[in-house]
């Protein structure tokens, strides 16, 4: 009777503990996971749609303004949200955040020595649209260093946080740039199983640019998806 | 499967401002907060509160926790639940640890109700952090619930740890639920 989802592609997450990004040793579990059966806790989830956004949330280029526009390079983040099922996933919503252009994130534990743009927030939200298309409208966000290493970078990204329709398809991830050099470096993205990390990078989509005022990236998102065939109750 | 899923990246150091904002000040609303339950909320009102540990023992003050329940009658308000539930109690709460002088995370909630006759009463938790590539899933039983000698999820886990799922009674309205991600008491995850 209740519908169920599919597992969790495990083959194709990194892993909890991956040593070369050097917090996950003391903080990934390292005994196995109990496998639990799908019931109500598992299919049920947090339900927030389209009461969750108002305004400007996702224009990250207005939400944060405060005497001007924020600098930088105005870009569109636009895509779908599918489970793996193929079905697309309407009314989902979508909460991100990210670095200013000079690769500054607004958040008081943030030391790193880059200005930071009194019209820019960084946070966002937006709810996908009966086909699953969300957009955001925002700003490119520059690279930065962090202490993982001798001169480490984190190359250019913006992070997405999604739930889904159950509790079981909880998303947080991060989205990149195509062509960026720093990701063949990036400790977080190449945790990734070589075979998927190609999803974590965003197209350069002509269709979605805006002549005469922004570039255009394509980031699909696909989270776990209904089961073929309904468990018996 | 037609398609492959996204993988998980690390929520990292600075979810702040885009998932726990009016928690940490700045100027965007929240969708969820540490407080779940408004006053008229039926039910028994409680607080959930402990602390996030690392392999070495030391506290955690950048872990993201988030809450997914069932109101005081076992009834989740999403559409798979056929009863519906409490209009005014969505269930859901979120709780960064980097604003208590402790590190604490705290949700005042009520307390969830048996969803079936096979489960005894609990909180399912997500917990996630900087160092964490991929969330993981818990459950918050409660020690004053008879209910849980036979709840079929603790009847799944080896009898010496599933004292890592209960929370225990620490006076007034309160329990304390503390999460070890690693260590002789490491917290039970589940993969669901």
């Amino acid at each position: 009777m209740n519908e169920t989802f599919n597992p969790r592609d495990w083959a194709g997450q990194p892993a909890y503990i991956a040593p070369d990004y050097k917090s996950t040793p003391l903080r990934g579990p390292t005994k196995p996971l109990i496998p639990l059966p799908q019931s109500l806790s598992e299919i049920t989830g947090p339900v927030y749609g389209h009461e969750s956004v108002t305004g400007d949330d996702a224009d990250l280029t207005r939400n944060g303004r405060r005497n001007g526009e924020p600098l930088g390079e105005r870009i569109i983040v636009t895509g779908r949200v599918f489970g793996d099922d193929g079905r697309p996933l309407p009314n989902t919503l979508l909460e991100i955040w990210q670095a200013n252009a000079g690769g500054r994130y607004v958040h008081k534990s943030d030391q790193h020595d880059a200005p930071l743009d009194p019209n820019f927030l960084g946070g966002g939200r937006c709810v996908t649209d009966a086909n699953g298309v969300y957009r955001f409208l925002t700003i490119k966000p520059g690279a930065y260093p962090w202490g993982n290493h001798h001169n480490a970078w984190r190359p250019n990204h913006i992070h997405f946080s999604l739930f889904g329709p159950s509790l079981m398809t909880r998303l947080v991830t991060q989205m990149y740039f195509p062509g960026d050099p720093l990701l063949a470096l990036d400790p977080i993205f190449l945790a990734t199983p070589a075979e998927t990390r190609h999803l974590l990078i965003a197209d350069f989509s002509l269709d979605a640019t805006e002549s005469g005022y922004a570039l255009g990236y394509k980031f699909d998102i696909v989270l776990r998806g209904r089961h073929a065939t309904p468990m018996e109750a | 499967m037609a398609l492959r899923q996204t993988p998980s990246q690390t929520v990292g150091p600075y979810f702040a401002y885009g998932l726990t904002p009016e928690q940490y000040g700045y100027d965007l609303a929240s969708i969820a907060g540490g407080d779940m339950a408004p006053p008229d909320v039926e039910g028994q009102h409680i607080r959930v509160e402990g602390r996030v540990f690392d392999g070495n023992n030391a506290v955690i003050p950048d872990a993201l926790i988030e809450i997914w329940q069932a109101d005081s009658l076992g009834r989740y308000a999403h559409p798979s639940d056929p009863r519906g539930s409490n209009a005014t109690f969505k269930g859901f709460g979120r709780c960064g640890t980097g604003t208590d002088k402790q590190s604490r995370f705290i949700f005042d909630t009520v307390k969830p109700g048996a969803i079936d006759t096979e489960q005894a009463p609990h909180l399912n938790v997500i917990v996630t952090m900087r160092g964490m590539l991929l969330h993981a899933y818990t459950r918050i039983y409660f020690a004053d619930e008879p209910a849980n000698a036979t709840d079929k999820v603790l009847g799944l886990v080896p009898a010496d740890r599933r004292h890592t799922l209960i929370a225990q009674p620490i006076g007034g309205n309160a329990y304390r639920f503390d999460i070890h991600m690693q260590g002789p008491d490491e917290t039970v995850f589940f993969d669901i």
